[in-house]
């Protein structure tokens, strides 16, 4: 993937994007999560136009109305979809926010992980020797522990809060950018292009961003696509566990977490809906990702 | 043979430092270690008298050098909340957890490589697509999920297992145990597979994945040319080249398994280090944290060694490479 | 002499995505006791599926389709697989090509070796490790005692073709399929395992079929040679005859071919173009598109005919000596 295909006299030219895409569009299951990811994006997005309730606006809240099951009409007019929670917050309202959260925290900090990441691999591929090795053993220390023992260190020392499960977030996932990328620099940088660059005189910074690290951008998507729905799946532990974002502004962690309580008395629907909201939202990144590594994974012979 | 041992548990050495000095960092220079160390209800006597006996108002590599020190002497701290020695309760609670994350690991044995064969010797069959499908969602669900499900299902529901707690326990080495008492293995089945869920998912994987690689290779074509039944040539050629890297993974997910526990104690509610550990987190029982932090780390360095020299022992080809 | 074994119009095809491929198409040969086969052809003739076919070791998505293979009055084509199992190793016994993977890497070379013994003799472990030891001595392996207990990476190539040779030759069997066995090993030890074997089996009158692609290397070997090309016989005869006077023209470029028969400062010489695939081969004769003497008659298959006696060449122009 260093060149475009010169036009032809075909009509259509198959630049690589366009191979890509149609291999891509190979699996139905890829496709259907797709498409399951996009609408919930969507619906995260414009959360506060769908939603019928606000559900952090307490004045919206009337606690006469809670616990209520799904299908239950509330006192101001419209239906409580999937039943309201133990403060009378309607579930379906409660858990498009929540989808907010959830998926900004997991993105936000998958991006900046990746940031990180790409950056130390990039640099530790490039510089090679001292630099490389002191980077690498990080990496090594890091992976070799399990990701919930390192978040749980650090809010065992920080404290709880949104931006502090971020930051655990992020210190969690740097390590798997920069092992991947490094690896794919690594190959890449043995290549004439950049030997080109360099015979240019062109400064390391710029061979590194503008060069390097275009190519070694497939298996660096295929990293991301995996860590974004870990991410969401470690915050949605963390504030399952009372460590991640505060009650104020749940994520659907914390949602399944209120109703944990509730579950043995029958009342399902109030940890039973914000579960399945994260299940279908993890499952298609998963789908997502797993073609994607199939697509991109240069081994495979295609 | 030596050497190579030696290096390693020098390696080894030299994370479990690492770690003292980054919990130490972490305590003294981030947190404030008079908030850490001392309870929030001792009175200005008492905080002197701490103060001065931790050394907190010494040199950093002193009180670094006292608190290795006492961590060495079994000293790491007392809990606020019961007011014993942290390592105590860590200690009393370690049976439970070990016995979660043991039996979990072995759950994953029994039910993963049993499946991953099946998969793996017959692709396309309609079950084995299942499978495969089915250990897709065990690595992608979230594990605190799958347990309140199973609570949903199995104890409100259906009402065949109790929902939480340990049950009871039977005394063996002078230690209670539940998997010696019927109650007990009916307390512990759901906790330990869901925590096991994770792992089943990866063994299924990875035999599966080991199975389509051994099976095309020329000693299985040699060893069928030999006359040997089929039944042989899967469970002696072909398993014992995919246990080794399936055994090596597994027991380094073991590590992995104690620190899950965590979700999975809490939510079935299950005494082990992990439950305590995340009470201690909520109640800023700080020296419990420390104390948890340090015996994890140790127990995983230690975990990880064992199972690097398992695996040379293994695998006869590794022990040549680390002979030399 | 009644033949050991009878191949008939043997055809094996693989079913693929892209098409069937004929891999081995109306294959007919017979081979004596105490007979050496020479089966002649570059990489995709055929040659290996063919032994393979004997062996009943073809895998999906090949099978045999058409012909037979008589063993003792029996067709071995369709035989169950049980019954094949009992005469695999023990009367038909077949060696491969790359004696580094043909022993399982982790286990000991005696278990390899015992099994092999015991899948067709009821005897003891400790008698089946004496025959094994025996065995051993046999093909000339030093201090044989000491080598079962290693590991097969513990060995050279060399040495593991002639286990190899030993494991095959365990039960005496009737027929031992050779399928380029010195093809991976140096130069030296290619010729003391070609004598090993040839030893081995005129000794014990055992029938034995050589594949290979280097005449060099049969040419003293071989009673008969048999020529395959894009998975037909196009030659067949005494292997003087055969060589000294070929009468297939893609026989005499194979010859030609061979280094050691180009005259020093001449350009070698070789067959033109390659060999055409076998999802798409052309109609009629397979040589067709690479042969000098080729013509309009060419565009029908060549039957197998039999231009001198003894001598079987499928050609409508085979080179026959100018009557005198």
């Amino acid at each position: 993937m260093t060149s475009v295909v010169l036009p032809s006299s075909r009509p259509r030219e198959e630049t690589p994007f366009r191979r890509f895409v149609s291999q891509f569009c190979e699996s139905r299951l890829a496709l259907v999560g797709l498409a399951v990811f996009v609408l919930i994006a969507l619906a995260a997005i414009f959360a506060s136009l769908i939603a019928p309730q606000n559900p952090y606006d307490l004045a919206q809240l009337d606690i006469m109305d809670a616990r209520l099951p799904p299908g239950s009409s509330s006192s101001v007019g419209y239906t409580y979809l999937l039943g309201t929670d133990d403060q009378g917050r309607d579930m379906f309202s409660g858990m498009l926010y929540g989808l907010r959260i959830s998926l900004g925290v997991g993105v936000g900090s998958a991006i900046f992980a990746a940031a990180v990441g790409t950056t130390l691999g990039l640099i530790a591929a490039w510089f090679g020797g001292k630099i490389d090795a002191a980077i690498m053993r990080l990496v090594d220390l890091q992976l070799s522990f399990p990701s919930i023992l390192v978040a749980l260190m650090i809010l065992a020392v920080l404290g709880k809060g949104v931006m502090n499960v971020v930051l655990a977030l992020i210190v969690v996932e740097w390590a798997y950018y920069a092992r991947t990328v490094r690896a794919t620099a690594m190959v890449e940088r043995r290549r004439e292009y950049i030997e080109a660059a360099e015979c240019l005189a062109l400064p390391w910074r710029r061979i590194l961003f503008r060069h390097l690290l275009p190519n070694c951008l497939p298996p660096l998507i295929v990293i991301a696509t995996q860590q974004v729905a870990r991410a969401i799946a470690l915050e949605a532990t963390l504030s399952f566990l009372g460590l991640g974002v505060p009650i104020t502004e749940p994520s659907l962690g914390l949602l399944i977490a209120n109703g944990y309580q509730y579950m043995l008395s029958g009342k399902y629907w109030i940890s039973f809906y914000p579960g399945i909201a994260l299940l279908v939202t993890i499952v298609s990144i998963n789908l997502v990702g797993d073609q994607l590594r199939d697509v991109l994974n240069p081994r495979l012979s295609r | 043979m030596l050497a190579w041992l030696i290096r390693r548990l020098i390696q080894a050495i030299f994370v479990i430092v690492a770690m003292t000095v980054i919990v130490f960092i972490g305590v003294h220079v981030i947190g404030n270690p008079v908030d850490v160390l001392i309870s929030p209800e001792a009175d200005q006597a008492e905080r002197a008298r701490i103060i001065a006996t931790l050394g907190l108002d010494q040199p950093l590599w002193r009180q670094y050098l006292l608190f290795v020190i006492d961590a060495l002497h079994g000293n790491l701290g007392r809990s606020f909340v019961f007011n014993e020695p942290a390592l105590t309760l860590i200690a009393q609670r370690m049976p439970a957890t070990m016995e979660l994350a043991v039996t979990a690991v072995l759950l994953s044995i029994i039910i993963g490589v049993p499946l991953g064969l099946f998969a793996g010797l017959k692709p396309n069959n309609l079950i084995s697509r299942t499978i495969m499908a089915g250990s897709i969602l065990g690595f992608s669900l979230p594990t605190f999920w799958v347990g309140l499900m199973l609570i949903m299902v199995f104890a409100v529901q259906l009402g065949w297992l109790p929902s939480t707690g340990r049950g009871a326990t039977a005394p063996l080495f002078g230690v209670q145990w539940s998997f010696l008492t019927w109650d007990g293995l009916r307390h512990m089945l759901m906790p330990a597979l869901n925590l096991a869920l994770f792992n089943i998912s990866l063994v299924l994987r990875l035999t599966r994945a080991g199975v389509r690689e051994i099976l095309p290779m020329d000693f299985i074509k040699f060893a069928r040319a030999k006359g040997l039944s089929p039944a042989r040539v899967i469970f002696v050629h072909v398993l014992k080249n995919i246990l080794i890297p399936v055994v090596t993974v597994v027991g380094l997910e073991l590590g992995s398994t104690v620190a899950f526990a965590v979700v999975t104690e809490s939510v079935f509610a299950w005494p082990g280090m992990g439950k305590l550990i995340i009470d201690s987190i909520n109640v800023l029982d700080r020296p419990v944290i420390v104390a948890y932090l340090m015996m994890i780390v140790l127990l995983f360095v230690t975990i990880n060694l064992i199972v690097d020299i398992l695996y040379t022992i293994l695998d006869p080809r590794v022990r040549l490479e680390h002979k030399a | 002499m009644t033949a050991t074994i009878e191949v008939r119009n043997l055809r094996t095809h693989f079913f693929t995505r892209d098409g069937v491929v004929k891999a081995v198409d109306d294959v007919s040969f017979s081979v004596a006791s105490g007979e050496v086969l020479g089966l002649v052809g570059e990489s995709g003739s055929g040659k290996s599926v063919t032994g393979f076919s004997i062996m009943g070791l073809v895998d999906p998505p090949g099978r045999i389709t058409g012909g037979s293979i008589l063993y003792q009055g029996k067709d071995l084509a369709g035989l169950s697989e049980r019954t094949l199992r009992m005469l695999r190793g023990n009367r038909i016994a077949m060696i491969f090509q790359d004696p580094m993977v043909t022993l399982n890497p982790v286990l000991r070379i005696d278990t390899q070796m015992i099994e092999a013994v015991r899948a067709h003799a009821p005897v003891s472990h400790s008698q089946a490790r004496t025959q094994a030891r025996d065995a051993l001595g046999m093909v000339g392996i030093p201090s044989p005692e000491e080598r079962l207990s290693a590991y097969p990476h513990q060995f050279s190539g060399g040495m593991r073709q002639r286990v190899a040779i030993a494991i095959a030759l365990l039960h005496n069997p009737d027929l031992l399929i050779a399928d380029e066995p010195t093809t991976a090993l140096d130069v030296t030890i290619q010729a003391q395992i070609l004598a090993e074997v040839q030893n081995l089996a005129a000794r014990n009158g055992t029938a034995l079929i050589w594949i290979t692609h280097d005449l060099s290397v049969i040419a003293g070997l071989a009673d008969r040679i048999a020529v395959m090309y894009a998975g037909r016989i196009v030659e067949a005869g005494e292997s003087e005859a055969v060589l000294d006077r070929p009468l297939h023209p893609y026989t005499a470029g194979l010859i030609g071919s061979v280094p050691s028969r180009n005259r020093r400062g001449e350009a070698l010489r070789q067959i033109p173009g390659t060999t055409p695939s076998l999802l798409r081969l052309p109609p009629g004769c397979a040589f067709r598109t690479r042969c000098a003497r080729t013509d309009a008659m060419c565009e029908q298959e060549p039957p197998p005919a039999e231009p001198l006696p003894g001598r079987m060449a499928r050609c409508f122009h085979p080179l026959l000596p100018v009557p005198a």
